[in-house]
């Protein structure tokens, strides 16, 4: 029994080191660790700033748009053909995101990028990005009735979230965010555990 | 080698799992209704229907349709009789007919999805499949009939 329990012990810390030690970036270990929150205002605000150019780019900002159309391209226009969010923001009838956008980018530019679970955020809780001020976004994310009824952990882990991740993973021919996603989770967790303070405007 | 549920009959075929459905679907299982347009998910002209979504076939790879439902045009309907392909017929909608079977496709999710389609509706189903010869009028019109033929039909 000792030895099955022993060798249950090295193959669980093998595991373990394999999910969160060896294949994921240091960066990532923190999402997994209680984060310790201390409210800073000043480190927040700044935090939140570099944040906010992350959200507003392109790429996050594209498929947060006020209306029910997506956005494409680095000039973020109107995407062709105009699919339309739908109730569970995966698209309508013969135009669900799912008929173009695969699993994985498709190859070539201008081709769809490709996630197995690209979508709009629902009807019923848009998430708006488009327009919003620094401010308004900040408030926005935290309030669970707007930000996809998220607690302040699961907006930390929303950070490693597939889709999220995917704006690093865009296909060919599309700027990535101004920041790494390393830069960006470090700037998001330092927000949310300062206090997620809004700036002033 | 790969099997493919096409029309609902089994296709063995030697397609590496990357291919593009469309290249299996025209040249390996020889069927050749389904057509190539722009090759990027742009215009809608490869249109098919993996488990009932208008999925385009130029950008889908066979890895992604290996033991799914595939609907090609060839598999719309029993004898040329879905009442697009009949109201097609009746508003003489095609000219040069080189879309047309991505249209009827996508048509065909949208009359299953809404039997009754207003013109937003309509719209909003069939944005994604361009017709350089311009028959969109027609295609509209074909559509309500075609809703009309299927009503009928329901009631009998």
């Amino acid at each position: 029994m000792i030895r099955l329990y022993t060798v249950l012990g090295i193959l669980l810390t093998f595991v373990g080191l394999m999910a969160f030690g060896l294949n994921e970036p240091q960066h990532a270990i923190a999402t997994f660790s209680k984060p310790i929150f201390k409210k800073d205002s000043i480190a927040s605000v700044k935090a939140f700033q570099q944040v906010y150019t992350v959200l507003m780019s392109p790429r996050c900002l594209n498929c947060h748009p006020a209306g029910d159309v997506p956005f494409q391209g680095d000039d973020s226009h109107l995407h062709t053909m105009f699919p339309k969010r739908g109730i569970d923001g995966k698209g309508v009838l013969a135009m669900k995101c799912a008929n173009c956008h695969q699993p994985e980018n498709t190859p070539g530019v201008h081709t769809p990028p490709g996630n197995p679970n690209w979508h709009l955020p629902p009807a019923n809780m848009k998430m708006v990005f488009e327009g919003k001020s620094p401010r308004q976004l900040a408030r926005q994310m935290v309030d669970p009735n707007q930000n996809g009824h998220k607690n302040m952990q699961q907006l930390i882990e929303h950070a490693d979230d597939g889709l999220v991740l995917s704006g690093w993973n865009m296909g060919e021919g599309r700027t990535k965010p101004p920041m790494s996603h390393a830069a960006f989770k470090k700037a998001w967790i330092t927000w949310i555990t300062t206090g997620a303070f809004a700036p002033k405007k | 080698m790969v099997s493919l549920q096409i029309n609902k009959k089994s296709y063995s075929i030697d397609a590496d799992p990357e291919m593009p459905l469309l290249w299996a679907i025209r040249d390996l299982a020889g069927l050749t209704g389904t057509k190539f347009g722009c090759g990027v998910a742009q215009c809608g002209a490869c249109v098919i229907h993996l488990n009932g979504e208008a999925v385009r076939s130029c950008v889908t790879k066979v890895k992604r349709a290996i033991g799914q439902q595939i609907t090609t045009i060839e598999g719309l309907s029993a004898n040329n009789d879905h009442p697009l392909q009949l109201a097609w017929n009746e508003e003489n909608v095609p000219q040069c007919g080189y879309c047309h079977s991505g249209q009827l496709m996508s048509a065909a999710v949208l009359l299953r999805e809404k039997p009754n389609p207003t013109d937003a509706e309509i719209d909003d189903a069939m944005a994604g499949n361009i017709c350089r010869c311009g028959t969109y009028p027609r295609i509209r019109k074909a559509i309500h009939l075609a809703a009309e033929m299927q009503r009928k039909e329901t009631a009998k």
